[in-house]
């Protein structure tokens, strides 16, 4: 029989007290390094804990990233608990006091935090129950939960709430797999369009993101980044901003140089002002040759994902062989607000507010690059601008923490526009080569590709600041687990699919929405498309031939009807200037979870080789459904995204630094662009809940490309697919 | 030289400090004003976060001088629009339709829909597109704020 431990009073000094205080936008919790609270992932204490007046605080390792998780993580909570969603509080992303449930990434905030949480609180549920029964003198099977509160069923009248069983105190159990969570036949809240909870504030200017956090006697911070990307810091002439007021200090390390002051706006004019000295530096491929320096970069491993039967032999012995080579731009995360964060070292100890994804690793990292203990370092998560990845967020972290340490006062910096468009890290540059063959009667036997990518995984990535300062940093690239979907969701006879992992990329990597699988799902659907078209096949008939998945097989047979697919019509060329297209294409998300199809509607305009993406048609599998608006809005968001990263994105640069520096040299997509977007969801209850959103952006490319095809018989293996290319593939 | 200047600033005066005349309104309203509606997104006047009224206009924050705003002249920012108890009618339909993800955008989106609504009495929904073509979203809510959109103009 469970009994609750006594005394929480340390938790709610951290947990309570921070809660109040950053809210009101009071003090800084420097001194709540240590708050009591344990953090371990396998406590129930870790992820939860009830007040005096019931109140239900969930301490979340994932942070709503914009993506409507909080709301998603409240009502997973709320229903475990039978409590009702104003009663459930969530603090997301504070090593003090959630635990390292790993980055909010890979849309995996949900499918695995969201499910951790889940279990966390099914065992609550059940130890509650068990203390109730104790305490009302009736059996368990005899009561019903409803709003906090256990009632005998048998008309006693007895009853207790939470606050009375476990109220300010600590549940000491450790997190059960077997605690049975609620049956899906019962859920009031989860599975519901509930509305998101930030939404009200975002929309009436009440909700603080990390640009809006203030501390008393903080200054404003911003960082003079080199003119050349790998260029070192000669010398600096501090006289040369001497007459700006405000300005306290400029700070130098090695080549990172900043400048801190009692003012925004002087912040900002001194380091435009500021008059510096750097090397020279042109390390950078030209960018007109980029994808020869991607083939001839050393390759350092090389990673088969799949080798079915003999591709090398299979594809000597067809009737006709195919090859094509896809390539994918370097893009930028392009977060409309630039990253931010505030520090301040008290005592010896830091406390950096940030929007980081994954603050346990960026204190780590905070950590290393001042050489201070982890435990005197705390990152707590506050929102800031969508970084669908790994921005810039971390790398201001870092910059505040170095401007705080070397200012004594607590330091916000905010970069500026070019700084983001600069200095984010990139998603890297990806060539795919690809190859197949055909029977005589239309039939794939062998199917080969080779994916040239950078090495490395999912770490950390180095702090910028970490490596101009020359202070310690990671030396890796962590370009995200970007092998993913290089491998098929298709049964050919003959598969072999090998990775070239390259020692080096132009710009520092990182992860950006759908790492790897937008890529390489490109390449992979879009061959596939030449390979229907090759064997006269409609392409969604062409994709049934080889896939034995039942859900992927259903998913495919839903878009057809959903998106009156006309397979007569598929093959069809239009003709005249403007002509229009459809295209279609398949993911089963690292060919372990999330499905998705969709179907692409285009107008090629084939004078002006411009495109316009007309309407998506998407039908989504993501198991469990907790939100289904939430999982709309996601859809909607990484459709959107992706047109624009297809149609117009790509980083451009000389030999020394990033020249798209704005969003006039890097556009995206507008509002006279945007596409209609209809989603079919399929809502399956009792299976595990897998992630919506990165999923449903891998198909984007493919799909759009496939419908160019239609409309004009050009093929795009290009991204982006600027009118240039265009025009030249419906000239060849 | 320190200046001081007595802005109207969502019904009420608020007195600013500045060094200099050509710094941009958007400072003095988040840092002086702890406004938390205005936003900075690019300092170039290009993607809208930092919208505010002006007399009814809808201006770029980020580009415009705080001297060349006069003491008369009426500043309105997301937060004076209305408020979560009473917001402003595109404010409701932005609920309504859950019209923002990470929502550093929206502000530019909800001032620029409210001054383009005041003045276009039945837009169409190109008309909607048209108004907002100049101002970013990246998280891709576009589709929902163009229903937003036009479902305040049926409220106004």
């Amino acid at each position: 029989m469970t009994t609750f431990t006594a005394s929480r009073r340390d938790v709610l000094k951290g947990g309570g007290a921070l809660i109040v205080g950053f809210s009101l936008g009071l003090d800084s919790p420097a001194s709540a390094q240590a708050t009591g609270k344990t953090v371990a992932p396998d406590e129930v204490d870790g992820f939860l804990s009830i007040d005096a007046k019931g109140t239900v605080t969930v301490y979340s390792g994932k942070v709503d990233l914009g993506t409507g998780v909080r709301t998603g993580i409240t009502q997973i909570v709320a229903e475990e608990l039978d409590v009702p969603l104003s009663r459930v509080h969530v603090i997301e992303g504070d090593t003090a006091l959630t635990p390292d449930q790993g980055p909010s990434y890979g849309s995996l905030s949900i499918q695995n935090g969201g499910v951790q949480i889940r279990q966390a609180a099914a065992t609550a549920r059940r130890a509650l129950l068990q203390q109730a029964a104790l305490r009302l003198d009736v059996p368990a099977g005899d009561m019903t939960l409803r709003d906090g509160v256990f009632r005998s069923i048998s008309g006693t009248n007895k009853h207790v709430s939470f606050a009375e069983l476990i109220g300010d105190r600590m549940f000491a159990l450790k997190v059960d797999k077997e605690a049975p969570a609620k049956a899906p036949a019962d859920y009031q809240i989860v599975g519901k369009p509930i509305a998101r909870l930030d939404i009200p504030d975002k929309v009436t200017g009440r909700f603080t993101y990390v640009h809006d956090v203030r501390l008393p006697g903080m200054l404003h911070g911003r960082v003079v980044r080199p003119p050349a990307m790998g260029a070192s810091l000669q010398s600096v002439d501090e006289a040369s901003v001497k007459d700006i007021p405000g300005l306290v200090k400029v700070v130098r390390e090695k080549s990172f140089l900043g400048v801190v002051a009692e003012t925004e706006w002087a912040a900002i004019k001194a380091s435009r002002q500021l008059q510096a000295t750097w090397s020279a530096w042109d390390g950078l491929p030209e960018q007109a040759k980029l994808w020869e320096h991607v083939r001839a970069t050393r390759v350092s491993k090389e990673d088969v994902s799949s080798n079915v039967g003999d591709a090398a032999a299979a594809l000597e012995q067809g009737a006709r062989r195919l090859k094509a080579t896809y390539d994918f731009a370097i893009h930028t995360h392009g977060s409309i607000g630039p990253s931010c964060a505030v520090a301040e070292i008290r005592d010896g100890k830091l406390t950096c507010w940030t929007a980081s994804q994954a603050t346990h690793n960026l204190r780590k990292q905070l950590a290393a690059m001042l050489s201070m203990p982890v435990e005197d370092v705390r990152a707590i998560y506050v929102d800031g601008s969508g970084c669908y990845g790994r921005n810039g967020h971390e790398d201001a972290a870092a910059d505040a923490a170095l401007l705080a340490r070397a200012a004594g006062r607590p330091v916000r910096v905010q970069w500026m526009r070019e700084d983001e468009h600069g200095w984010d890290p990139k998603g890297p540059p990806t060539l795919i080569d690809l190859e197949a063959a055909l029977d005589g009667s239309g039939n794939v036997i062998a199917w080969s590709s080779q994916f040239f990518v950078p090495e490395g995984g999912a770490g950390n990535v180095a702090l910028l600041p970490a490596d101009h300062a020359g202070l310690p940093h990671e030396i890796p690239m962590a370009p995200g687990n970007i092998q993913g979907n290089s491998a098929l969701p298709y049964t050919f006879a003959n598969i072999r699919t090998a990775l070239h992992r390259l020692a080096d990329t132009p710009f520092r990597p990182s992860w950006i929405r759908t790492p790897g699988r937008m890529q390489n799902t490109f390449a992979n659907e879009g061959f596939v498309d030449e390979l229907a078209a090759a064997a006269g096949v409609d392409p969604i008939e062409f994709r049934l031939r080889y896939l034995k998945d039942p859900r992927g097989v259903e998913l495919l047979e839903r878009l057809v009807t959903f998106a009156k697919w006309d397979a007569g019509k598929g093959l069809a060329l239009a003709s005249g200037d403007v002509v229009s297209g459809r295209g279609v294409a398949y993911v089963k998300y690292e060919l372990v979870r999330t499905y998705v199809a969709a179907v692409a509607d285009v107008e090629v305009t084939r004078k002006t080789g411009d495109i316009r993406v007309t309407r998506f048609h998407v039908v989504h599998d993501c198991g469990q459904i907790i939100n289904p608006e939430s999982v709309r809005q996601q859809i909607e968001g990484n459709i959107i995204q992706t047109v624009s990263r297809t149609l117009k994105e790509q980083v451009t640069f000389d030999r020394s630094r990033v020249t798209s520096l704005d969003w006039a040299s890097y556009p995206i997509l507008t509002f006279p662009e945007v596409p209609e977007i209809h989603i079919d969801l399929i809502d399956r209850p009792n299976e595990k809940p897998w992630g919506a959103g990165e999923p449903s952006a891998a198909v984007v490319s493919a799909a759009i490309a496939s419908a160019v095809f239609n409309a004009s018989g050009a093929r795009l293996r290009s991204v982006p697919f600027t009118p240039d290319k265009v025009k030249a593939a419906i000239q060849v | 030289m320190a200046q001081s200047k007595t802005l109207n600033v969502n019904g009420a005066p608020a007195t600013i400090r500045f060094d200099d005349p050509d710094m941009p309104l958007l400072y003095a309203l988040r840092d002086d004003l702890a406004l938390h509606g205005p936003r900075f997104g690019c300092g170039l006047g290009q993607c809208g976060a930092c919208t505010v009224h002006v007399d009814g206009q809808a201006v770029r924050s980020c580009i415009v001088a705080v001297s060349a705003v006069s003491e008369d002249q009426k500043i309105v920012t997301l937060e004076g629009l209305g408020t979560p108890d009473k917001p402003h009618p595109v404010q409701q339909a932005f609920i309504d339709t859950h019209a923002a993800q990470c929502g550093y955008c929206i502000n530019g989106m909800i001032m620029e829909s409210a001054a383009f609504l005041a003045s276009h009495k039945r837009p169409s929904e190109g008309d909607i597109r048209q108004a907002l073509a100049s101002n970013l979203c990246r998280c891709g809510t576009h589709v929902r704020i163009i229903e937003a959109v036009k479902r305040a103009a049926t409220s106004i």
